[in-house]
């Protein structure tokens, strides 16, 4: 008995490197206070991350249009806080909020079809929010962007600085406390489910699982979180453009799950610095074709084989046979 | 009105031939492909480059385009793309988008960003009025003419070969089935192989055929790849006259959208996308007892 | 006829595919605590069955009662809450999960917690202590931690029944069940199936003559769609029709 509930149970008990790793992270503004910014930028991605490997990693849904909702939460709480309040918390729960209800709508257009149906919807949906803010310029600034967000102090206290530590603290906190909660989901029996689902969805079925509220809730719910990343967005950097909703931003963050591992909710953090770190790199010695770079990494993840990035000791050597498990 | 419609279907045809070449292999090889874009980009600046670097006349630069494009197809397909048909669709996605992203930033390098101007040869300069001042005035672009027709007998054509030829029948075979295909003898890989060529080339031929309509400069492939993907979602991929009627359909609501309602531009399109497949998440347009 | 309470009946059950016409017709009742089996040749029609009764198919006309229920529009998944549970002929199983995982999720799931997402998957005592049940009478507890994707076919088997048990289920639908699975195993399984509570009505296809007349009290023949005919495992062995059927497909009578 004790051994059958510890197999279970063991893979929701935090690890011993866990704590460390949070340690770190919310040191590093103070440690590294000349690139609060950058912990900033990775700490929003990073969860914009978390929340597309809840419905790909999870659940099995292949989205190019992930941005919708990131989008989606940046404008709701750039405008709130220049309409109604600058508060930040308040800002961040009704960009949530917004990102939450478009995300129920929109999960109504993912439950039938084939993947490609799937990616077309969800992209489709992305280009739509696009043109929308593009052309309803009165409300969102067009293509110039919403200018002008002016924040008030976090929790009443922590007023947003120059130098980004404020930014940093605050993203990082967002990111932790949904973490945490995205981690209880995922070991839970829903998110048992939710695995079941994405492995075979006919048998699911067959054990009386509704497959299609289930996918609807596991997509609204990343929406919220997506709004939430999106929200961080817009209050830390003052401003909301047009870019939140392009494909950029559903490949990139795509990307950066992938590389960190799909389906481990870690994945998308270790994924977002990679990716932060490649790209400062990168573009540090050749500005103009950070995308060659990043299509060739990417062409060649895939042919190699995408479990294998995570495994260095495999990079040389011959490939492993087909159907051993990755 | 007549104008909107003749271009419409002259927008749309060219869609056609872009996007037919995905439709086919996505339902052949169960294959995402999002790069189907850089084949055409290929086929537009080959011919950019052949006409005012070399004075190759352009009617000339058609078929070279083709040719060129399906070439590089049939090659990418052997080394690149078939390791990659058992794979995961998620893995499709990265690995094409990569080979997108690839072409766009090669292309940039090797030839800036600006957009390149095609130069019409001057027999198909010109317009047509016809029923001028009228309800039904019809003014007819030269061009677009010479587009409609290549089209419409590419079209012809490849509906001939797909119904009346051995190959067809190959090819029909291996889209419904291919591992039953291959247990009757069919060369499947040498039916996929060509069949990736052949769509490539035609690709290749949009491009260089659009080129004047549509524009040409590095970001071609991820501009125009919703396009071509909204086609074969919504034509569906197991007939060539389902992509036909989306393409021109998604032709004619462009164009009509843009004059009728800029404000909205391509919302319209997005819009009545969303719709449909909302609607018949298979496609429009599915042969019944095909594979979906 | 005896008043045993019908838990499961068709009614003019009827699929067309287009021009084919899969099911006539067929008028079937299980009767509560039943060991029915369900046999024809290939292609008869009877995994179409199944499908139609368990909601994966949508029959053209006809209708199917559970315990009295209506249930002809009703959702695959709300069947199976309701106590229709069936295996697949072929194996259709979560490749990322180990069985551990999965029996914990099917145990969650049947008693109303699959929808918490607040606590571990492993917090819940009952849950637990029948999984630990499950493992044990389907011999999984050896391989409890190893994914699916990398078990051997006869284990695979053992837990695609062992998820349709862990399902509680009131009517149980096996779709050959011991196709693969060692000579040896076979007898024990059907034994396991035949040894569930007298409340759980069994209806089983099999191929396999001598474990079905061993198992069951109860035979349908269903030939070409329709029932050719239906009765005890005497009834049926000295049926002429049937005779004619199998004797047409010999290898089907000799296969064991």
């Amino acid at each position: 008995m004790k051994a059958v509930q510890d197999s279970l149970l063991a893979p929701s008990r935090f690890k011993v490197w866990e704590p460390l790793l949070w340690l770190l992270a919310f040191a590093a503004p103070w440690v590294f206070p000349g690139h609060a910014l950058i912990v900033n930028e990775i700490a929003i991605v990073a969860l914009f991350a978390l929340s597309l490997d809840l419905i790909l990693g999870y659940a099995g849904v292949v989205s190019l249009g992930h941005a919708a909702f990131f989008g989606f939460g940046a404008y709701t709480a750039a405008l709130f806080a220049k309409l109604v309040m600058p508060d930040p918390l308040a800002g961040l729960l009704v960009g949530m909020a917004g990102a939450t209800v478009l995300g129920a709508v929109c999960s109504l257009t993912i439950l039938r079809g084939s993947d490609l149906t799937r990616l077309m919807v969800t992209l489709g949906m992305a280009l739509i929010l696009l043109e929308l803010a593009n052309k309803l310029d009165w409300l969102t600034g067009g293509s110039d962007g919403l200018q002008g967000v002016v924040m008030g102090p976090v929790l009443g206290r922590f007023e947003f600085d120059l130098m980004g530590q404020t930014s940093a603290w605050y993203s990082l906190s967002v990111l932790l406390g949904l973490f945490v909660l995205a981690r209880r989901w995922v070991h839970s029996p829903l998110g048992a489910t939710l695995k079941a689902l994405r492995d075979n969805p006919l048998r699911a079925m067959a054990i009386g699982i509704n497959v299609q509220l289930r996918l609807a809730v596991v997509y609204t719910v990343a929406a919220g979180v997506a709004g939430a990343a999106g929200a961080l967005l817009a209050q830390t950097s003052g401003f909301a453009s047009l870019d939140v909703f392009a494909l950029d931003r559903s490949a990139d963050v795509m990307l950066m799950l992938v590389i960190g591992g799909v389906g481990w909710l870690y994945g998308g953090v270790l994924g977002a610095v990679v990716f932060k770190l490649l790209h400062d790199v990168i573009s540090g010695i050749t500005p103009q074709y950070w995308t060659f770079w990043i299509g060739l990494f990417l062409v060649v993840l895939v042919l190699v084989g995408r479990d294998r990035l995570r495994k260095p000791w495999s990079w040389f050597g011959k490939p492993k046979a087909h159907g051993e498990s990755a | 009105m007549l104008t909107l419609l003749f271009d419409g279907i002259a927008y749309g045809m060219l869609l056609f031939i872009l996007a037919v070449g995905l439709s086919v292999t996505m339902g052949l090889m169960n294959f995402i492909n999002l790069a189907h874009g850089a084949f055409a980009m290929l086929g537009g600046y080959l011919t950019v480059v052949l006409m005012q670097r070399y004075g190759v006349p352009f009617l000339l630069c058609l078929p070279i385009a083709f040719a060129g494009a399906g070439l590089l197809g049939a090659v990418l397909e052997r080394t690149l793309y078939r390791p990659m048909y058992k794979k995961p669709h998620l893995d499709q996605v990265l690995f094409s988008i990569g080979l997108a992203f690839m072409s766009v930033a090669a292309t940039d390098y090797f030839m800036g960003s600006q957009q390149q101007i095609m130069q019409l040869p001057d027999g198909l300069r010109g317009r047509t009025e016809l029923w001028t001042g009228g309800p039904f005035e019809l003014g007819m672009g030269h061009y677009r003419l010479f587009i409609i027709a290549v089209c419409a007998a590419l079209t012809v054509g490849l509906q001939y070969i797909l119904a009346k030829t051995r190959f067809g029948s190959r090819l029909r075979a291996s889209v419904d089935d291919a591992r039953v295909a291959a247990g009757l003898g069919i060369n499947v890989n040498l039916v996929f192989a060509a069949t990736f060529a052949v769509g490539s080339g035609l690709a290749g031929l949009g491009g260089a055929l659009g080129a004047e309509v549509l524009g040409l400069d590095p970001t071609f492939p991820l501009k125009f790849m919703v396009y071509f993907l909204i086609v074969v979602a919504v034509g569906g991929t197991s007939s060539i006259t389902g992509p036909l009627l989306a393409a021109l359909l998604l032709g004619v609501a462009d164009v009509a959208g843009k004059y009728y309602v800029p404000k909205l531009g391509a919302f319209i399109v997005y819009s009545l996308m969303l719709v449909i497949l909302l609607w018949r998440p298979q496609g429009l347009f599915v042969r019944k007892g095909g594979k979906s | 006829m005896s008043s045993v309470p019908i838990v499961l009946k068709t009614e003019g059950l009827v699929k067309k595919f287009g021009g084919i016409t899969a099911t006539q017709d067929v008028n079937l009742s299980i009767a509560q605590g039943a060991r029915h089996a369900l046999i024809g040749p290939n292609g008869a029609g009877k995994t179409t069955l199944i499908n139609l009764m368990t909601g994966v198919l949508e029959p053209t006309e006809g209708r199917i009662t559970l315990e009295g229920m209506d249930i002809t529009r009703m959702a695959p998944d709300q069947r199976v809450q309701r106590g229709l549970v069936r295996t697949f002929q072929i194996n259709q199983l979560f490749a990322s999960m180990t069985p551990l995982e999965t029996l914990a999720m099917v145990v969650s799931q049947q008693q109303g917690l699959g929808g918490r997402w607040w606590q571990p998957l492993g917090a819940n005592r009952k849950v637990v202590e029948r999984c630990e049940q499950l493992l044990s009478l389907f011999r999984l507890t050896e391989v409890m931690n190893q994914r699916t994707e990398v078990l051997a076919y006869g284990k695979r088997r053992l837990l695609e029944m062992a998820i349709a048990l862990a399902c509680e289920p009131r009517v149980l639908l096996l779709d050959e069940p011991v196709a693969g699975v060692p000579a040896g195993e076979r007898e024990e399984l059907l034994h396991t199936v035949a040894a569930l509570p007298a409340d759980v009505s069994v209806m089983l296809i099999e191929h396999d003559m001598d474990l079905v007349f061993d198992f069951a009290t109860r035979i349908t023949v269903l030939v070409n769609g329709a029932v050719l005919t239906e009765g005890t495992p005497q009834e049926i062995a000295n049926d002429p029709q049937v005779k004619s059927v199998y004797l047409g497909h010999s290898e089907e009578l000799t296969h064991g």
